[in-house]
């Protein structure tokens, strides 16, 4: 697999280059997933790595960290999945088709592959945190030969917000894999598992001695789950977490994305929990 | 065939138990079934069992006031249902309601209850273990009251 340093980066990194909305598909009430294509054809293909993000501009409006979401093999277009919640990120959603964005990137550090190669994976996402592990199960699943089992743990706050639906019930009859969803409130019609995704893992059947852990989702979530995790025996640095900050420039120019000694945007979003842990932990950073 | 005592021995919850403590236990216990969709206790009954759940889904349900009942947790294989029999007034907070076919284990409350009395060593050995259930239980109702993924 290509490394960062090995894809190529053919332009400069803080000029956004322009891509056109080829659709946008509402995943949930609130949530959508947009495809956009170059506008000019490029013939090094747009490849990024599973866990990697763009700075997605809406001209006149922002430019956002959106972590891009859609298979990592595929080389003419790229998937962003997007949850609208303020200003900027309605501004994008509302994009139309035909409509233009800006896109710089693809950023950062993304999820440990070469590492678990041979190793069992347990992906555990809550959320829009699966957007940025999407990548992941595709990049597995494209190449179930090199790793080992894959368990996947999916918390979402209610029915309606679980994302991806047609692709869980697709992945789950893989061979060699378990996909558990779960949401934190359930109605009469939802007969799958309710509670918090940290009840799953006592369903999951693990092998924490070889495996590593790839956990993306509200921060508080990930530090119950890495606190679970341990529980099981898994050693902290098998634990991999995919951080969030007010990434701007998304190259370690700015500084806007600083946690602790590190830049999110260039170190992460990606870390090995053993590096951060005692940040974690640490308030108002 | 499988023994009550068996099933019991090999349920995760009671893991580890002495055999001579597992067969106390049988004493009370019985082999249960509910149809899905049915209704295994109610908010405001007597409680006086305890469910270890061997295959299917029970919802627990809490009725909003002026709303449809929301499922705050689901149980399954392996896990413990009902802990309202150890504690006063032994009373259901909640409903339980089968949303699969389920096979349990029923425990009476009532008569381990009166054996944790004459054995307290059975007495602490139970406890440890709903001590433990109601410690993972109020953590993740915690976790759950964050509302983590709610937009901000």
């Amino acid at each position: 697999m290509a490394t960062l340093q090995e894809i190529p980066l053919s332009h400069d990194l803080m000029l956004p280059q322009a891509y056109v909305v080829k659709q946008v598909e509402k995943e949930t009430p609130d949530t959508f997933s947009l495809v956009v294509h170059p506008q000019e054809r490029t013939t090094d293909g747009i490849g990024f790595l599973p866990g990697q993000f763009s700075m997605v501009s809406v001209y006149g409006v922002g430019a956002l960290p959106i972590s891009i979401s859609g298979d990592p093999a595929e080389q003419k277009y790229l998937v962003y999945t997007v949850r609208s919640v303020g200003k900027a990120t309605h501004a994008l959603v509302s994009r139309k088709p035909g409509e233009e964005v800006g896109v710089r990137g693809p950023f950062g550090q993304g999820w440990p592959l070469d590492t678990a190669r041979g190793k069992d994976i347990i992906v555990v996402a809550g959320g829009i945190g699966l957007a940025p592990l999407r990548p992941v199960i595709y990049e597995i699943l494209q190449h179930r030969d090199l790793y080992g089992r894959l368990v996947v743990l999916y918390g979402a706050r209610s029915p309606r917000e679980v994302l991806y639906r047609s692709e869980l019930k697709a992945w789950a009859r893989q061979p060699d894999t378990q996909f558990l969803t779960t949401v934190d409130y359930g109605g009469l019609n939802w007969h799958g598992h309710v509670g918090v995704v940290t009840t799953l893992l006592k369903y999951a059947r693990l092998q924490p001695s070889r495996s590593v852990a790839m956990i993306c989702g509200p921060e508080i979530m990930m530090r119950f789950v890495t606190r679970d995790l341990e529980g099981q025996g898994m050693r902290r640095d098998d634990i991999y977490v995919s951080m969030e900050r007010n990434m701007k420039c998304g190259i370690g120019f700015c500084g806007h994305c600083q946690y602790g000694p590190h830049f999110i945007c260039k170190d992460g979003p990606v870390f090995c929990y053993e590096r951060i842990r005692p940040l974690l932990d640490k308030y108002e950073l | 065939m499988e023994t009550l005592e068996r099933i019991i021995a090999e349920h995760p919850f009671f893991e580890g138990l002495e055999s001579y403590y597992t067969g106390l236990l049988t004493g009370c216990a019985s082999n249960v079934r509910f149809s899905a969709g049915t209704y295994i206790f109610k908010e405001g009954e007597e409680a006086n069992l305890f469910y270890l759940i061997r295959a299917g889904k029970v919802a627990i349900e809490v009725l909003p006031p002026q709303n449809h009942p929301l499922t705050v947790e689901t149980l399954e294989e392996g896990d413990v249902l009902g802990w309202s029999w150890l504690v006063p007034p032994y009373v259901w907070n909640f409903h339980g309601r089968a949303i699969q076919e389920t096979r349990a284990i029923a425990l009476d409350g009532k008569c381990l209850r009166a054996k944790c009395e004459q054995n307290h060593d059975l007495g602490y050995e139970v406890l440890k273990r709903f001590s433990q259930l109601m410690v993972r239980r109020l953590q993740a109702t915690r976790f759950q009251l964050l509302d983590v993924y709610a937009g901000r």
